[in-house]
């Protein structure tokens, strides 16, 4: 390795039976970025992070955080990790505040900045007044709100956050970006997320990768990927359709129909429009705007939804592995 | 050093929680204190009026170590579902992504279930006393330590098996298998002396056996292999289902 990679991994694979949840995946993430990971149910997000941070051994391949290979040096990559899991996994019957001690004890914070840690955290999610109830009298949002806390609070050199903000009001929202963006710019915490919200991507991640079926199906700037990949998005609705007259325009990049309505991925729409208007003919319709980034990821996934497998027989059920 | 105290705080986070759960949950607390009274009068009084005395003991101050043994047992072992538990509810996941060694998350997760049946070792103590068994406050101290040990060698069992298996089902399953023989050859509702040939085989092979042999010394004064010999056979018993229990935590 020439260049220090604070996340990187090697044709990273992990099967369960027949499903291959992550796919021979090559990733190198620098020192203080925000990464994010976008990608339909299932693509493979959550097996991901579950192998970088230990929990999961990948079925082939290799992957280093902070420099520790994940699988013959788990506990040095566990000292530098701070996750939020995607699944809730606070203690209901602890308090707010003993499940932050707790996580002090089993991170190995300092002894003398234990308790202005958990004052610090609590405050940043505005929970200090419902710390010393249980858990298991929070609504959703707060749980989801001492998790990050629980997260943030050893000041890892990584960090691991599938789908933060999930479920969280806009004020919470906004808070907690402005805390990961900090991190990152001042502690130079690296920062790895998942999420389904394309604003929250677009708002923290230097890059993104899109995956699908366990592979990277884009990796780029969320800017970069909105002007390299769909541009302006044109709707038009016509009578006449020739969509593959269409696709031959060298200006256009994808042609989509849905309900009767035509979606044109076009570079540069200000410039091409009155070409594309002698192209369609007389229109009943048009609409102009800038791609976004949701197009991109549609543009890459499709509009399907994805449906899980379900699997497992008695033994596989009974079983762990 | 760093490593040590790394070490000893995580036994002590993991062990703090079991604790306070325990305590939070008033099923288990109330389990504690009830079953134990179950043990003895259902089997005391119950089989008691259609057994005589044995060896010069009413058969309910007979079993009495017996039953000692066999609430440990079965406290300790069903101990290991909690782990399974914790997994389906996702609990156990910050714990095993913690830079804590395993074996400390074992050993608070040990240490948990053994505090969960010397609570009811306790209720037990006090019991006795309500039933005339011969305790002396010597005997009470002993007959606490072996206890101590055979929780540990069983709730180090209960784990290995939770932290194999998956499913709740799946642990009931497996422990019966492991608790019945273990209860049935140990020689805890009847004395061992005067059974057939593959019985005696069966109970002497039975670690539990010699738990409720040192069990009846301590407590009634008759037993049949010296106290040493059964310390020592539990001891390394125990020491055993302790490597397994690291072994399995590993693994998770
Ligand atoms: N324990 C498991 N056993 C079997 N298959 C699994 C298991 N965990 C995940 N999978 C499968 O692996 C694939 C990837 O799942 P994963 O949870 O990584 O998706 P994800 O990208 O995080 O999705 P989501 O956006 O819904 O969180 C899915 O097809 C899923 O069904
Ligand atoms: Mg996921």
């Amino acid at each position: 390795m020439v260049d220090f990679m604070v996340i990187k991994t090697e044709s990273l694979t992990k099967k369960y039976g027949k499903i291959t949840a992550v796919d021979s995946l090559d990733l190198s993430i620098e020192e203080g970025e925000i990464f994010g990971l976008l990608g339909p149910n299932g693509a493979g997000k959550t097996t991901l992070i579950s192998m970088l941070c230990t929990i999961l051994k990948p079925t082939s391949g290799r992957a280093w955080v902070n420099g520790f290979d994940i699988v013959k040096e788990s506990a040095k990559v566990r000292k530098s990790i701070g996750i939020v899991f995607q699944q809730p996994s606070v203690d209901d019957l602890l308090t707010g505040r003993e499940n932050l001690a707790m996580h002090n004890l089993l991170f190995g914070v300092p002894r003398n900045v234990r308790k202005q840690r958990i004052d610090e955290v609590l405050s940043l999610v505005n929970l200090e007044k419902r710390a010393d109830d249980l858990l298991k009298t929070y609504s959703g949002g707060m749980r989801r709100r001492l998790e990050l806390a629980r997260g943030v609070m050893h000041h890892p050199k990584v960090l691991f956050l599938d789908e933060p903000t999930l479920g969280l009001d806009p004020q919470t929202r906004e808070h907690i970006w402005k805390y990961i963006r900090e991190l990152a710019e001042k502690e130079c915490t690296t920062i790895m997320l998942t999420t389904h919200y394309m604003e929250e991507a677009e708002e923290l991640c230097g890059r993104i990768a899109i995956i699908d079926y366990g592979k990277i199906v884009a990796l780029d700037s969320p800017q970069t990927l909105k002007n390299k990949i769909v541009g302006d998005i044109v709707r038009i609705k016509q009578k006449v359709t020739d969509i593959n007259s269409l696709k031959k325009l060298d200006y256009i990049r994808n042609v989509q129909e849905k309900d009767g309505l035509l979606y044109l991925s076009i570079k540069d729409a200000s410039k091409h429009l009155q070409d594309l208007l002698m192209h369609t003919g007389p229109i009943d319709f048009v609409e102009v705007r800038s791609g976004t980034l949701n197009d991109v990821f549609l543009h890459y996934t499709g509009r399907e939804i994805r449906e899980a497998e379900a699997e497992g027989g008695f033994w596989e059920r009974m079983m762990k592995k | 050093m760093n490593g040590i105290i790394s070490s000893l705080e995580g036994i002590y986070a993991v062990w703090l929680r079991e604790a306070k759960i325990y305590i939070r949950e008033k099923e288990r607390l109330i389990s504690s204190a009830i079953s134990p009274l179950l043990w003895i009068f259902g089997f005391g009084a119950g089989i008691g009026s259609t057994v005589e005395s044995i060896g010069g003991f009413p058969y309910m101050v007979f079993i009495y170590p017996g039953i000692l043994v066999m609430a440990v047992l079965f406290s300790s072992l069903f101990y290991g579902i909690y782990i399974i538990w914790d997994r389906k509810l996702d609990f156990l996941k910050e714990v095993l992504v913690a830079p804590v060694p395993r074996a400390s998350v074992f050993a608070g997760k040990m240490l948990g279930g053994v505090t969960d049946a010397m609570v009811q070792v306790i209720f037990l103590l006090i019991i006795g006393l309500l039933i005339n068994a011969p305790l002396s406050p010597v005997s009470i101290i002993q007959a606490f330590l072996m206890l101590l040990l055979i929780s540990i060698a069983m709730v180090s069992i209960g784990l290995v098996i939770g932290a194999n298996l998956k499913s709740p089902e799946g642990f009931s399953l497996v422990i019966n298998f492991v608790m019945w023989p273990l209860f049935f050859f140990s020689g805890a509702l009847y004395p061992v002396d005067k059974l057939s040939p593959w019985l005696t085989y069966a109970t002497s092979i039975n670690p539990l056996t010699y738990g409720v042999d040192a069990l009846r010394g301590i407590v009634l004064g008759t037993h049949q292999f010296p106290i040493y010999l059964d310390a020592a056979v539990m001891l390394v018993f125990a020491v055993i289902a302790m490597g397994l229990g690291v072994l399995s935590f590993r693994r998770m």
